[in-house]
């Protein structure tokens, strides 16, 4: 394992996102989306309502943004290389599908960390500064801070090699965003209905999510990098 | 160079089917160091899958090679990759970043040491200094197959791969391209060059292959002409010859003749520069106004065409 391989697919591709327009919106608008809701709603709110957020767990509904973000990028990740010619030039250099694989998904995470957790930053802030006190204590609770800090990283984690797969596995761009958006929607169902308290969050609960997204982040590195046929991407056999 | 056998590349009955379709088969041959060898074959004729396989990145479904003194095999292909570089038929380059980051991350993938000293170096190279903070999507096609060539020179490698290099070029970028690869030839590098330009592998190679899914033949591009067309001389009087079998057909070292137009023979001979003088002679003494005598010159192209039409003859579609 090369560090200095895994370094250059990295830079190389926060080069590209940088310089890339649709990139660029892409990542601020589905945070947009997600943190504008929950800040309507905190804002329209009286500080007698108060009670009514202490059932709710309006932070958890933002965890949308870390498996959002990273998937649409993900997506890109195999399938545009390939389309845009780029893929072969780097098969035949020294880098193993391994290394090629996590600087890809490297490269999707740290900005896609960074994005969610300023969001995150943000929407606390206002929070803090700008809501009733008694709704904005209602809001920022301890756990919910500390789930919403440790869950980010791990489902981003968990999109990106969803996105990666499907990326590897499809020959068409759009199939593969159409197709890693769907992948992500249970991610985002869970964590909508936790937030709304329809699954009800417990200590237990968290601890088992945590150890799943581990495993299954673990296990995707290697999962994602068996599906990296180099002779399938390169010759075309599908 | 650093290889363990004496041949840069070493092919030995190496095929490639996808399913049904052969895309080659039963390629045997060799390539020393220093070689610059032609690869030539219409198109589907499965040069670039050659170059692929050899190049690690698809696996052979038949034969055995040796690429750069390391027999290919999956579990070598990492190393075979160190010390080859393949320059596709599309540069693909990454269009929003400069030709120094291309370059850069390419350095990096590589792990050559002193990655900005080689990639100065590999744009003198190219002639491309003066261009490298511009991004590749603004570079003309010209330009991009320059700096695709740079890359593929930033390893040092041993072997060259360089698949169609001058497709969808103009003459003058082709010319400079032709120029940098024999430049590359001159210095030592090994080069397998596929190209479906006849002219371009006749003035670049040491030795060319035509292939048409097997191999046709392989050598000197003169030795392909002479194993091929029989040696003759074009003869062009101003008036066709009254008895031409009489002065042509009886002159020493000749084996036949033909008339190819009014006043114009080719002549079939052993020896081309002893019976010139003879015929000379004969016709001169024919009273035959001599307008010119030359060797008849088989182009590789001649040569190409000739092997395509047989294979088809055998083996129609």
């Amino acid at each position: 394992m090369s560090r200095r391989r895994i370094r250059a697919i990295v830079r190389k591709e926060i080069r590209t996102y940088r310089r890339t327009g649709s990139i660029v919106w892409a990542m601020a608008v589905i945070p947009f989306v997600f943190v504008v809701q929950p800040l309507i709603s905190v804002f329209s709110l009286s500080s007698q309502a108060a009670m009514q957020l202490s059932h709710r767990h309006e932070l958890l509904y933002m965890l949308a943004i870390p498996a959002l973000v990273p998937v649409l990028l993900a997506s890109y990740a195999v399938v545009g290389e390939r389309q845009d010619g780029t893929l072969e030039p780097v098969l035949t250099t020294p880098i193993s599908r391994e290394e090629l694989v996590l600087g890809k998904a490297l490269a999707v995470f740290v900005p896609s960390i960074a994005v969610a957790y300023l969001v995150f930053g943000v929407f606390l802030a206002v929070v803090a500064l700008f809501a009733h006190p008694g709704v904005s204590s209602a809001i920022i609770r301890g756990p919910d801070v500390l789930v919403q800090v440790i869950f980010t990283p791990l489902i981003a984690g968990w999109s990106i090699w969803l996105g990666i797969a499907i990326s590897t596995r499809v020959n068409d761009v759009r199939v593969a965003q159409q197709l890693s958006v769907l992948a992500a929607l249970p991610t985002v169902a869970l964590t909508t209905l936790i937030s709304l308290n329809v699954i009800h969050p417990s200590p237990q609960l968290a601890i088992a999510l945590g150890v799943v997204l581990l495993i299954g982040n673990r296990l995707g590195w290697r999962f994602v990098s068996s599906l990296f046929d180099r002779e399938r991407l390169i010759a075309s056999v599908r | 160079m650093s290889g363990t056998s004496r041949a840069a590349l070493s092919v030995d009955g190496l095929g490639k089917r996808f399913g049904d379709r052969i895309a080659f088969e039963n390629l045997t041959f060799e390539i020393d160091y220093g070689e610059v060898f032609g690869f030539l074959g219409p198109n589907g004729a499965g040069k670039t899958t050659t170059v692929r396989t050899l190049g690690t990145l698809i696996a052979p479904t038949s034969g055995s090679a040796t690429v750069a003194g390391i027999p290919l095999a999956p579990e070598n292909g990492v190393e075979i990759r160190q010390r080859i570089a393949i320059m596709p038929e599309t540069p693909g380059l990454y269009s929003r970043l400069s030709v120094a980051e291309n370059l850069e991350c390419f350095a990096d993938l590589y792990e050559v040491p002193d990655p900005p000293a080689r990639i100065e170096r590999a744009l003198r190279a190219v002639n491309l200094t003066d261009r490298a903070n511009d991004p590749c999507g603004t570079l003309s096609k010209g330009l991009r197959q320059r700096v695709a060539l740079a890359r593929a020179l930033l390893s040092e490698p041993e072997v060259l791969f360089l698949d169609e290099p001058t497709a969808g070029l103009d003459p003058a970028a082709s010319r400079e391209v032709h120029e940098l690869i024999s430049t590359l030839g001159q210095s030592g590098v090994t080069i397998f060059l596929t190209t479906h330009r006849l002219e371009e592998a006749e003035r670049l190679c040491d030795r060319v292959a035509i292939l048409n899914t097997t191999l046709q033949t392989i050598g000197r591009p003169e030795e392909l002409r002479d194993r091929l067309f029989a040696k003759a001389l074009t003869v062009r009087t101003a008036a066709a010859l009254s008895d031409p079998d009489h002065v042509l057909g009886g002159q020493p070292g000749v084996e036949g003749w033909r008339q190819d137009g009014d006043g114009t023979y080719v002549v079939s001979v052993a020896d081309a520069a002893a019976a010139a003088p003879a015929i000379t002679r004969a016709l001169v003494a024919a009273g035959a106004d001599v307008l010119t005598i030359a060797e008849s010159h088989h182009t590789l192209e001649d040569v190409y065409l000739e092997l395509i039409d047989q294979d088809r003859e055998v083996s129609p579609a």
